[in-house]
């Protein structure tokens, strides 16, 4: 067998600028398929311009990308056809119920009727939401919208999801619910997970290689054990905190942001 | 694809009959319009022997009405985008092509809603068809103003950034093309460089076929509007996909 087939995710020189502002460097790595993988880095260093260049919704400056073996630039729909997504920022629709939501997806990702009908109502009850489910996602907290979101990346059950900080602002029992649920998931269906987080204990539990960036490089890529051996650390968050170092980060808000934050100063 | 394309279009229409708001002042700028144009012009206009102002000014209404709240919807991409729903549809492994067939269906049926709402109220205060046999033929222009202005918003929205040149884009593009259409005003006897104009303008087919489905009077005639209407559909509408399979987010 091919020995490149065992790649699921494979990343090459991937490079993106920002009006001259370097915000992934020549980066390379792979993911295995069948694997945990965690992609840590503190705040702008890159994690989610990765992401968004691995699910096609930007183009990178140069840089070879593959997923499923597909040519990220070249073959969209077949790749976009190998991954789910949960996002960092909210990406539902407020007018639409939660239950409309999830159909909305099922249907987009061509999920057959009857299996989605079972799978919405397993992931609604599974996030605590079932009774809701008729409300309009507007009247939500964000701890439910959260886990609707969450809810939703898996109504398909894709060959690779990506989770972009996924329990942010979750309670440690909602987290430790979805952890585990993907971690089954994973070993029942070989679903390959690439995920970000700040929680770095999450990332020492659950994953099976750990990648860290930071100023748009990756400065190391190992299991767990391995990062903590040889940074001489006890802990995955002081291994962490070696390799990065202690300074406070600070991200450049987008026009997109800024604007938001007027949005929703605009509707209180 | 259709179940994709169905999923888009029932979106739009959820949004729109649950913003009941948004519904009622959206219906609020062609009524005024309605009123104070007609009770302002509609003396003058009979005594200068052009007859029922009112016959003449419905057809133009409607098509405001459609004209305005086909590009809002066009525009809700930005909305989408800035709400992040946008991301959504545009990771599903679904071409862009079919989102855009989507969400163009679905802003078209919520405007030609809006239109028939206006001609009812119409029909309230006095306006009379001449033909009912024509209706179906008003309800396609009104269908084909939608689509061509629907398709024109989300090509506008596709490469703007955020909100703030949305007012830019209504009143010094939309609102001359409404003005130049034929809408509140006889096309004939206009200087030769404005009458120019008005025969490149999109929304004077969609008026003039309007006129001439619901009034029998015309002033390019039906043939003539139905095939300026469907180039300028094919036209925007592949600028439109075009523009917004490059969206990046």
């Amino acid at each position: 067998m091919n020995r490149e087939n065992n790649k699921i995710i494979e990343v090459k020189n991937l490079t993106k600028k920002f009006n001259g502002l370097t915000a992934v460097n020549n980066i390379s790595f792979s993911v295995k398929k069948g694997e945990i993988f965690a992609f840590l880095g503190p705040n702008g260093a890159g994690k989610t311009t990765t992401i968004k260049m691995l699910t096609t919704l930007l183009k990178p400056t140069s840089g070879k990308l593959f997923l499923n073996n597909f040519d990220v630039s070249k073959e969209k729909d077949e790749v976009r056809k190998s991954f789910g997504i949960v996002f960092q920022d909210p990406s539902l629709d407020d007018e639409l119920t939660a239950y409309e939501n999830l159909e909305f997806h099922g249907i987009l990702y061509n999920v057959e009727a009857k299996l989605r009908k079972e799978r919405i109502e397993q992931l609604l009850k599974f996030v605590g939401l079932w009774d809701r489910k008729d409300d309009l996602v507007k009247k939500y907290s964000g701890g439910m919208k959260r886990r609707l979101e969450i809810a939703r990346g898996l109504v398909h059950h894709p060959k690779i999801l990506f989770l972009d900080e996924p329990t942010l602002g979750l309670d440690p029992q909602t987290r430790k619910n979805i952890w585990d649920y993907i971690v089954k998931l994973n070993k029942e269906e070989q679903m390959t997970i690439f995920f970000t987080t700040h929680y770095i204990g999450e990332a020492e539990r659950v994953a099976d290689i750990v990648a860290v960036i930071d100023h748009g490089k990756i400065l190391k890529q190992e299991t767990p054990a391995k990062l903590k051996k040889e940074t001489k650390t006890r802990t995955l968050e002081d291994a962490f905190l070696k390799l990065t170092g202690k300074q406070i980060r600070e991200e450049e808000a987008s026009s997109m942001d800024t604007l938001r934050m007027g949005r929703r100063m605009w509707r209180r | 694809m259709l179940k994709v394309i169905y999923i888009l279009w029932l979106r739009q229409l959820k949004r729109y009959v649950r913003s009941k708001a948004r519904m009622i002042s959206s219906l609020g700028q062609p009524l005024l319009f309605l009123f104070a144009m007609w009770f302002g012009f509609g003396p003058i206009f009979q005594k200068a022997g052009g007859g029922n102002y009112l016959e003449f000014l419905v057809p133009g209404i409607i098509a405001m009405s459609v004209l305005f709240t086909a590009m809002f919807m066009g525009m809700e991409v930005i909305w989408d985008r800035q709400f992040g729903f946008l991301k959504e549809t545009l990771v599903a492994p679904v071409s862009r092509l079919t989102i855009m067939i989507g969400r163009t269906l679905g802003g078209a049926t919520v405007a030609v809603a809006q239109g028939i709402i206006i001609f009812l109220i119409t029909l309230l205060v006095g306006f009379r068809l001449d033909n009912l046999w024509m209706l179906p033929l008003a309800f396609l222009f009104m269908f084909l103003l939608s689509v061509l202005f629907t398709a024109f918003g989300t090509a506008i929205a596709s490469v703007m950034e955020d909100m703030h040149a949305f007012p830019i884009i209504m009143n010094f593009l939309i609102m001359p093309m409404f003005f130049l259409s034929g809408a509140l005003f006889p096309l004939d006897g206009l200087p030769k460089s404005i009458a120019t104009i008005t025969y490149f303008n999109p929304v004077s087919y969609g008026v003039d076929g309007l006129r001439a489905s619901l009034t029998m009077t015309t002033h390019f005639g039906i043939t003539l509007d139905l095939i300026f209407l469907t180039g300028s559909i094919a036209l925007i509408f592949a600028i439109g996909a075009y523009l917004f399979s490059k969206i990046q987010v």
